[in-house]
């Protein structure tokens, strides 16, 4: 909470003082789920790096640097930013933890470069990173957002797009190698990430619809348009994006279909509803497995086998179960 | 047909998906000092994880509350996870975890507000099952 008006007292952080109970929550799911790079054995990768053609290896360094960029955005402006509209102290310590963990996830993809390729292939796809021109495009929009004097639950709306749609034309890739058994260390750590981004986009989200219900019905509505327009703007950048990165290995039409169940997700963890059309959104199952690896499936309804066995055993030892 | 009952936090994905539905459920409070809804008739559970990496916490603790209680949870007949599949091996815990404690099938799984092929799938599942459950407790 930016405080500054002239007279009134520093204010210290009092954690048993709380005005929303989701910041402690957010907060201690973080702080459980932080990590580092080095926990993660990438370098039981190289063989497999190796198995990858010239070209596969060139598209994953690049798609690297793209989600790079977008983490460096992050933690640089984007987090710093929303610190600045916080409403409450602890918000502002949880904006300071995400924050930090792009700092995390940007240091990652160095991690995984230094382990797996040559200084002068990445060299070049960082140079590629600057130019290429639908990459700097959603970069820039956001930024834009991100600028002083913008209103903070754009701000919000630009941030969530970013967390929770943006990133995906780049995950896409480590899951894909990952359901061919490739680069599954790799996917590991971008698992950890998606994670991360995954709390991310909702908090910031909850944070978005907390403040809608304060503004009338006219304002309400002038956000959601807002959201919807910037959305499309999006979506055209990473439609292009998708295309220029995957119709080598004619993958674009599936990325496509993972934007677009990305894209609806995204407007969800703002409060709206779903854009895109069920058709439009038939993701690989594959890449669905990829992402909830050991989650295992047996649901009844969806009739994906064996209905009445209970799930091996799960985390049933909270305390506070009275049976 | 018969009921359910629901948690849905502040960020009300879950009470979203309840309201597309159509149909009637009890909402279980957010907050610990709200009267806890008390079904009278057999219903199926709808609840979100919020499980740290270790799995730790999933079930949330006004749901729990709710279960404790034996009248309650002697109507349960299923569970429906909520959730988000980018949670990785956590995706949909807690209904893996009130299915174990209260020995009931887990139905299915949603991701966040659901979507339309979600609540499709779902009402009509939810309607077979009704048929073919012993709705005596
Ligand atoms: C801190 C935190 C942890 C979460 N952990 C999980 C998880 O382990 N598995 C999962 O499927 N979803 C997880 N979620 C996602 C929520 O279950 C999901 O957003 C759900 O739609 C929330 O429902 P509600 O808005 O009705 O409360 C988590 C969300 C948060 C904020
Ligand atoms: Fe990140
Ligand atoms: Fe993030």
């Amino acid at each position: 909470m930016k405080d500054h008006v002239m007279g009134a007292p520093a204010r210290a952080i009092n954690w048993n003082r709380l005005q929303d109970e989701k910041d402690l929550e957010v907060w201690n799911r973080l702080t459980v789920n932080f990590w580092l790079p080095e926990k993660v054995p990438l370098s039981n990768d190289v063989q497999s790096w190796a198995t990858l053609r010239p070209e596969e290896r060139e598209l994953t360094i690049r798609v690297f640097t793209g989600l790079t960029l977008l983490d460096t955005i992050q933690n640089t402006v984007g987090a710093p930013v929303l610190m600045q509209d916080a409403v409450t102290p602890h918000e502002e310590a949880v904006l300071s933890n995400i924050a930090f963990m792009e700092a995390v996830h940007a240091r990652s993809y160095s991690s995984i470069f230094s382990t797996l390729c040559s200084t002068r292939e990445v060299d070049e796809a960082f140079r590629w990173s600057e130019e290429n021109q639908h990459l700097q495009q959603k970069a820039r929009l956001i930024l834009n957002e991100y600028e002083v004097g913008t209103d903070p639950l754009k701000r919000k709306i630009a941030s969530v797009f970013l967390e929770s749609f943006l990133f995906y034309s780049g995950f896409y890739l480590p899951m894909h190698w990952s359901s061919r058994a490739k680069l599954t260390n790799t996917a590991d750590l971008i698992r950890l990430i998606i994670r991360d981004e995954a709390v991310h986009g909702y908090y910031i989200g909850y944070k978005f619809q907390r403040a809608m219900e304060k503004l009338d019905e006219a304002k309400r509505n002038e956000m959601k348009d807002f959201a919807f327009a910037l959305m499309f703007d999006l979506y055209e950048i990473e439609a292009h994006y998708a295309e220029e990165l995957y119709d080598g290995i004619g993958l674009t039409e599936e990325v496509k279909a993972f934007l677009h169940y990305n894209a609806n997700k995204a407007l969800q963890n703002l409060g709206f509803e779903a854009l895109f059309p069920p058709a439009a959104c038939e993701v690989n199952p594959a890449i669905l497995s990829a992402l909830s690896t050991d989650s295992e499936n047996h649901d009844f309804f969806s009739g994906s086998g064996s209905s009445y066995v209970i799930g091996k055993a799960v985390a049933t030892e909270d305390e506070d179960w009275d049976f | 047909m018969s009921g359910l009952v629901f948690y849905s936090s502040g960020s009300g994905n879950t009470a979203r998906f309840v309201a597309t539905l159509g149909l009637p459920g009890l909402r279980i409070p957010i907050r610990q000092d709200d009267p806890m809804p008390r079904p009278d008739a057999p219903y199926v559970m709808i609840c979100p994880t919020y499980a740290d990496g270790t799995g730790a916490g999933a079930v949330p603790k006004q749901v729990i509350r709710f279960l404790n209680d034996p009248a309650r949870r002697a109507l349960i007949r299923g569970v429906i996870g909520a959730g988000n599949r980018n949670f990785g091996p956590t995706f949909g815990l807690a209904a893996r975890i009130i299915a174990e404690k209260c020995q009931v099938p887990m139905l299915d799984r949603f991701e966040l507000a659901g979507t339309e092929t979600d609540t499709a799938r779902i009402r009509n599942g939810l309607e077979q099952f009704w048929g073919m459950t012993c709705l005596t407790p």
